[in-house]
């Protein structure tokens, strides 16, 4: 518009200028022009931004590569302390990784832990799956949960006894978030549909669960039961420390998953109600065959997000103990030895907590796509 | 119709039938339904609170909270109200309380300001910028916060001593003991030019609303700008300038093996404040980012065209559409920054659930100490959503 007034006295006049040709559209360059350098402010921000950037980078690969140890002789860390904070010390994961990964498991037992996260991954790809999507889905969770229990306790099989207090490291921060899922998904289905009820007691109970669930921290329901739950039991009878925070996560994503569903149930239009009344299906038919497909589908990237939250929340229960990924980091440094290398140890935890994040994160950005796919113009 | 003596209500509703006592009557179903469930919680919950009347009265704990009259003797590093160790408890628990409260408001603003700037750079036309802020969203929230917590925790502790403190400029020292900044020395005369700026804010709300409700009825705008920059800034001015204009900066200084004077951050409040901050920052991007996409590009367009200036623009047509967008998610991430201020636990900062706790493992009070905190919990969470459901519902689209 502004170009057009601009131009047309020269194109209008006698003695008209040559101009320039024009600034090319296409091409790296002109991509480059377009995005990067299209006024003087633009330009600014991208100088100065590409200045911190390359800064940044440049000091990082000196602390982490340049600079590094990556392994010291027995324990010998003083070659990492005379760095200073140059470098990186490496040699922490190095000596370290095992019992970060897999805690005070027995060593030469190790294979299991491991072969139960490989067994998780393969559950959270075959449960990515569209054509999974079926009923045949809990019949495989379920073979796969016991399978894993089977190998972590042992005790069967020829493999040995191994007790539960002495599992740990990133097979714990799975178990927690894979059966918190696993009995947390069910639980609020049940509080969505209690929650939408006509039947004022169920009603007010679910509402009651749920908002005093959301309005209270998860670590106070961890602390409740590390310290209250022993006093709810009746005398002798013990549940042991990680079933006791196992529950308390699964009371506390059931509220979260619950709002996510009631989200669904509340999206999907009253006709669908109606017609499954008029078909004269009973409540639970109408529940079961209408309504939970429809309304599970549209909520299925939401789910996703609250089951990232909620994997990275299971690390909350450092605080009461419990040896999980993040907690096994924490204790690695524990040794005199070893003290003050958390950078280290924290960046490699995080790439761990990244990877299977970030591997949700993505899927569920496909997933949506995927979904609003007949709503693209 | 209005002549009509029939409530149309009764020809809609069915007339109501007599209850029968057959399984295929829907009502009785439904107290059937009901008073099963309610029957099976209720015993649950009696079962287990029998369990605890009797394991209480085994291992002899009263129950009740007297104990919060007694002596805490518990030290508490970080204080807003004066505070030793031979308080109460209940006096060391509303020291907790207000150092949550700190870090909670303090963490709510910097992380709006913050996201805010992020998710607007995000929509940038400048590409490496937009870039930048997008791998920052992705990667800040597919990172626990408990291990970012620790993280900035362990880095703040890796810093140089007092001696050797990082001094970018006049007055500031980051060490391995925190971070320094100047102060201004408190007097009164600050207190009244406070006052004055609350008072200020208020009778400029009182006048815009009397300007709004003016240019209703005669469509002349009136000046609310200079007014309440005059009323804000200008009447506190005047006051502290009355009042003597103290001003005295408190710089710090490294004495001995220490600092003194100044304004001290300690490394655990700093290091909560920045993973918070950083973390929900993340979250509050994305919210901003979706709220602004949400206003259809028609709606500028139609705005510029009626020939309203670019800041009316956004004033008048495309913040209030966003912000309706923005507002429910934006609360249940003050409600989130809140909660997440309890992990303070992990790295030492002492805020209500950490004093709680210790004062639960000090008196074996479990109960009244958890419900301390989840009542703590509760009615702060209670109090944001309302005051976040009356201004949603202030800026909520009025409908017919």
């Amino acid at each position: 518009m502004s170009d057009l007034t601009l131009n047309t006295p020269a194109a209008a006049s006698p003695e008209a200028v040559s101009r320039s040709a024009p600034l090319s559209q296409v091409g790296l360059l002109g991509w480059a022009r377009a995005n990067l350098f299209s006024g003087w402010l633009n330009t600014a921000v991208t100088l100065v931004l590409a200045y911190l950037l390359i800064r940044w980078i440049v000091g990082f690969a000196e602390w982490g590569i340049v600079n590094a140890i990556w392994s010291v002789p027995d324990n010998q860390t003083q070659a990492c302390r005379d760095l200073k904070g140059t470098g990186a010390c490496w040699a922490v994961i190095a000596e370290k990784h095992r019992f970060i990964l897999f805690g005070t498991y027995p060593f030469e037992e190790h294979w299991r832990p491991a072969l139960c996260v490989l067994l998780f991954i393969g559950l959270y790809v075959v449960s990515a799956m569209r054509r999974f999507w079926r009923p045949v889905l809990g019949l495989i969770w379920a073979v796969v949960l016991t399978l894993i229990g089977v190998l972590m306790w042992g005790g069967v099989a020829g493999l040995s006894y191994v007790p539960q207090e002495r599992w740990g490291g990133l097979v714990i921060t799975l178990i927690l978030a894979t059966f918190g899922l696993a009995f947390a998904f069910p639980l609020a289905i049940l509080v969505a549909l209690g929650r939408r009820s006509k039947l004022p007691a169920i009603k007010a109970l679910c509402v009651l669960y749920v908002e005093l669930i959301r309005g209270v921290p998860l670590i106070s329901l961890l602390f409740m039961a590390s310290v209250m739950f022993p006093l709810f039991l009746p005398e002798g009878m013990n549940i042991d420390k990680l079933l006791r925070a196992q529950i308390a996560i699964i009371l506390f994503a059931g509220a979260y998953l619950a709002e996510v569903v009631r989200g669904g149930l509340q999206a999907l239009p009253k006709g669908q109600y109606e017609a499954a009344d008029a078909l004269g299906l009973s409540y639970w038919q109408k529940t079961g065959f209408i309504i939970l497909p429809q309304a599970l589908r549209m909520v299925i990237p939401p789910l996703v997000n609250t089951f990232i939250g909620f994997f990275k929340d299971t690390s909350l229960v450092l605080i009461i103990g419990i040896f999980d990924l993040l907690t096994a980091g924490k204790t690695a440094i524990i040794e005199p030895a070893w003290q003050g290398f958390g950078i280290e140890v924290y960046i490699t935890v995080g790439a761990i907590y990244f990877v299977f994040c970030f591997a949700m994160s993505k899927y569920s950005q496909n997933l949506e796509a995927e979904l609003n796919r007949h709503r693209r113009r | 119709m209005s002549d009509s003596t029939i409530d149309p209500r009764s020809l809609r509703t069915p007339p109501r039938r007599p209850l029968r006592l057959s399984w295929s009557d829907e009502r009785v179903r439904g107290i059937v339904w009901q008073v099963l469930v309610v029957g099976l919680v209720g015993s649950i919950v009696w079962w287990l609170w029998s369990n605890t009347v009797h394991n209480l009265e085994v291992r002899r704990i009263a129950t009740g909270f007297g104990f919060l009259t007694r002596e805490a003797g518990l030290p508490i590093a970080e204080h807003v109200i004066d505070y030793s160790p031979t308080d109460t408890y209940f006096r060391a628990l509303m020291v907790g309380l207000l150092n949550t409260l700190k870090v909670a408001i303090v963490g709510i603003i910097l992380a709006t300001i913050l996201g805010t700037l992020i998710g607007i750079a995000r929509l940038s036309k400048n590409w490496l910028l937009a870039k930048l802020a997008a791998v920052y969203v992705e990667v800040i929230r597919d990172l626990p916060l408990l291990l970012q917590l620790l993280f900035w925790y362990a880095i703040l502790q890796g810093l140089p001593g007092p001696r050797q403190a990082i001094h970018p400029m006049e007055g500031v020292f980051l060490s391995n003991r925190g971070l320094k900044l100047p102060w201004i020395e408190w007097q009164d005369g600050h207190s009244y030019a406070l006052l004055m700026l609350i008072l200020g804010a208020v009778a400029t709300w009182l006048y815009r609303r009397q300007a709004l409700a003016r240019q209703m009825r005669d469509g002349r705008p009136r000046p609310v700008w200079p007014v309440g920059l005059g009323l804000t800034l200008g009447l506190p001015l005047v006051v502290w300038a009355a009042a003597g204009a103290p001003w005295t900066v408190d710089w710090p200084a490294l004495r001995g093996f220490n600092f003194q004077g100044g304004l001290n951050v300690s490394p655990e409040y700093f290091a909560l404040l920045l993973g918070l901050v950083l973390y929900t920052a993340g979250f509050i991007a994305e919210i901003v980012r979706a709220g602004i996409q949400a206003v259809a590009l028609g709606q500028w367009e139609a705005a510029q065209a009626l020939g309203l200036r670019s800041g009316q623009v956004l004033k008048l047509i495309v913040l209030p559409q966003a912000l309706r967008v923005i507002i429910p998610p934006m609360t249940s991430q003050y409600l989130n920054i809140t909660k997440n201020s309890s992990l303070a636990v992990a790295i030492g900062y002492q805020d209500i659930v950490s004093i709680a706790n210790t004062t639960l493992n000090q008196t074996g009070q479990a109960i009244e100490g958890i419900a301390i905190i989840m009542l703590v919990y509760l009615t702060i969470s209670l109090s944001i959503s309302l005051f976040m459901n009356w201004y949603n519902a202030r800026i909520a689209l009025v409908e017919r």
